[in-house]
């Protein structure tokens, strides 16, 4: 049984076919790159797989359970976390609110001991700031937590967004892992990773699986250098610069 | 820093601008120089318990002995009051959420207007019995009640409304303000519940539960003296707990959600925030602050109608949290205390000045320019007449110079 598996996902935006039964399963402890040239549909797929869009027709399965018309929140609390191919940090809040916000669904306080301020509040509340100190720390990001996030630099906000999906999905356990890059992640932190990439030095580095997609379609699937390989896949890429070169989105 | 050396010379200038208000009662100017040394209190580096005792001091006990002196202060004073505490609550929908309301006033209606149809005759209108007015001591039931109303009123506009976003969601909350206003205008027909137009009048005052108190230490005080302060301290009070509240949930995972909401409403759900039910309690808050300044209000005012509930009002809060500080608990406080001084204050006071100046007669002589009479001056150009303009002269500024707000969100926040 796969952790993650999407079968036959369409999605029309009028007469637009963003998704055409695209089909993808994601085993634990993989790494997974979706690629496609600009339009293709990567993103309308993130945004169907979390929820924000409702495919038209299709079925995903998280840990067997269904996730089709969840919405998004719970789809977080289910246990899958996404960061943004455009950074999307809360620019006008501190570092820490930002990895705060990511563990939102698991800091449970009531609304009457918010309001008056109770010790258990304050015990949750330090508790959840322990974590994301942690997190912060991991992510190499200390002595910048008071800091509004708009405020560090492009390496930095990235490695924010990691640790506020880290704080929006996973339970942390003694964290000792140097690595802030995906493949320490998985294991430790993440169960497995299903990655946007434009850089195809990453892709073809780190994932034990590509698929790309094209027009709504998925075109082909495969290790990185089967993929490679495949005539439609060059073919899609045409056009769009050098296979091998860096293709921006 | 010298923290001595501020403290010391905070309390004189306390102290002095005090004194002068106190021995110069018609003197806006003093008035203004004493409503400054909170603002100074609040801005300079003096040991926050020093901070504290300082404010407290000037809101308890040297601003009402000052409204003795010259009763208008404290109606100056409530008036500050009730604005702040509107708009602490539309800081929450606009500042923290993000979301653009400028209806707010209808919740501020619906909570006077609970008190006032209950708390006079009105009532009766439309119940059998004739309980009503019901006594004073009711007041504080309908406070609490209408904390309830208003959360509900807001949670009812926000169940359809959340959906909108930005510029559409600030068309539906004006429509629905409006709605409230042609509401309560029209409702005298065909069973009289608001008394249309004429608006409502004899509205009770809250009960005078201490005046056993009072007696027994032998201390007399006519209601005409004692009301005024009576509501200084109530509004104090509000205000206080609104503020309180506030804080409580900014620092939370509900101010948290609401802030994040407002930076990015899909990153904010993609990270386990459930946005439409953040988003409707932040209205819901906001518009039950409203509410129970509404009761207030009423109470305060003993006769309302539907004028007092008018858009210009809903822009008037806005402009004082934009001012302010979108955002920040100090900047709405900011936003409504300075607005409100330049509106009961300021503007009056040059108009008065410049009245007194008119009917001097004096005649300004400017050098190769000949003569004016200054009794020529035309009645049209006294500022309380264009305090709109004025007004939208200093947003104009403020977007251009500073438009984050006078006192914007601080970034280092003691963790």
């Amino acid at each position: 049984m796969s952790l993650l598996e999407l079968r036959d996902i369409s999605k029309r935006f009028g007469g637009l076919q963003a998704l055409a039964r695209v089909s993808l399963k994601l085993e634990e402890g993989m790494i997974a790159s979706l690629i496609g040239p600009n339009g293709a549909g990567k993103t309308t797929l993130f945004n169907t797989l979390t929820g924000i869009y409702r495919p038209d027709a299709g079925e995903i399965r998280f840990q067997n359970r269904p996730l089709v018309g969840l919405k998004p929140e719970k789809i977080t609390s289910a246990g899958i976390s996404r960061t943004f191919q455009n950074i999307r940090l809360f620019s006008h809040m501190t570092v820490l609110e930002n990895v705060l916000v990511g563990m939102h669904s698991r800091t449970r306080t009531s609304l009457s001991d918010i309001l008056l301020g109770t010790r258990k509040f304050h015990a949750r509340e330090q508790a959840a700031k322990r974590k994301a100190m942690e997190l912060i720390e991991l992510t190499g990001l200390t002595g910048r937590e008071g800091e509004w996030a708009h405020r560090l630099s492009y390496g930095e906000q990235r490695r924010l967004e990691i640790a506020r999906a880290l704080g929006a999905g996973m339970n942390t356990s003694e964290a000792y892992s140097l690595m802030n890059l995906f493949k320490g992640l998985v294991g430790p932190y993440v169960q497995a990773i299903l990655l946007i990439e434009h850089n195809m030095r990453v892709v073809m580095g780190i994932s034990h699986r590509v698929h790309v997609l094209d027009y709504g379609e998925k075109i082909a699937e495969g290790h990185p250098d089967e993929v490679r390989q495949n005539p439609r896949v060059i073919e899609a890429y045409l056009g769009q610069g050098r296979w091998s070169e860096n293709a921006h989105g | 820093m010298s923290c001595a050396g501020t403290t010391f010379g905070l309390i004189a200038y306390i102290a002095v601008s005090w004194s002068l208000a106190f021995f110069f009662p018609q003197s806006v100017l003093a008035f203004l120089l004493f409503e400054a040394s909170l603002l100074l209190i609040y801005y300079l580096p003096v040991h926050p318990k020093m901070k504290f005792y300082m404010g407290a001091s000037v809101l308890l006990v040297l601003m009402p002995v000052l409204g003795f002196v010259n009763g208008y202060y404290l109606e100056v004073a409530v008036q500050i009051g009730i604005y702040v505490a509107l708009a602490l609550g539309l800081n929450i929908v606009v500042g923290f959420a993000g979301l653009l309301n400028l209806g707010f006033v209808a919740f501020y209606a619906i909570g006077a207007y609970l008190w006032a149809i209950f708390g006079s005759p009105q009532a009766n209108a439309f119940l059998p019995g004739g309980f009503f007015p019901l006594s004073p001591a009711w007041f504080f039931v309908f406070l609490l009640l209408s904390v309830a109303v208003g959360a509900l009123a807001g949670t009812l506009l926000g169940l359809p409304v959340l959906r909108l976003r930005g510029d559409y969601l600030a068309i539906v909350t004006l429509g629905f303000a409006e709605v409230v206003r042609a509401l309560v205008n029209n409702l005298d027909k065909p069973i009289n519940f608001t008394n249309g137009p004429q608006g409502i009048a004899p509205i009770e005052k809250p009960p005078l539960f201490f005046r056993p108190l009072l007696e027994f230490f032998g201390i007399q005080f006519e209601p005409a003296k004692l009301y005024p302060l009576y509501f200084y301290f109530l509004v104090l009070s509000l205000v206080m707990v609104i503020i309180l509240v506030t804080r409580r949930l900014e620092n939370s995972r509900i101010g948290r959600a609401w802030k994040a909401i407002r930076e990015d409403e899909i990153a904010a759900a993609a990270m386990g925030v459930p946005v439409v039910r953040t988003k409707l309690f932040g209205f819901a808050v906001g518009a039950s602050f409203a509410s129970a300044v509404g009761v207030l209000f009423a109470a305060k005012q003993v006769f309302i109608n539907p004028e007092s509930f008018t858009f210009m009002e809903s822009i008037g809060v806005l402009a004082m949290v934009i001012l302010g500080g979108m955002g920040s608990v100090p900047g709405a406080i900011l936003g409504a205390t300075g607005v409100t001084i330049l509106n009961l204050q300021l503007l009056k006071g040059l108009s008065l000045w410049l009245n007194s100046l008119r009917q001097s007669g004096a005649v300004l002589s400017i050098p190769f320019l000949g003569s004016y009479s200054l009794s020529q001056l035309p009645a049209q150009f006294e500022p309380a007449k264009y305090e709109r303009m004025v007004f939208g002269l200093i947003l104009i500024l403020m977007m251009i110079f500073r438009p984050q707000g006078v006192l914007p969100p601080r970034e280092d926040r003691k963790l």
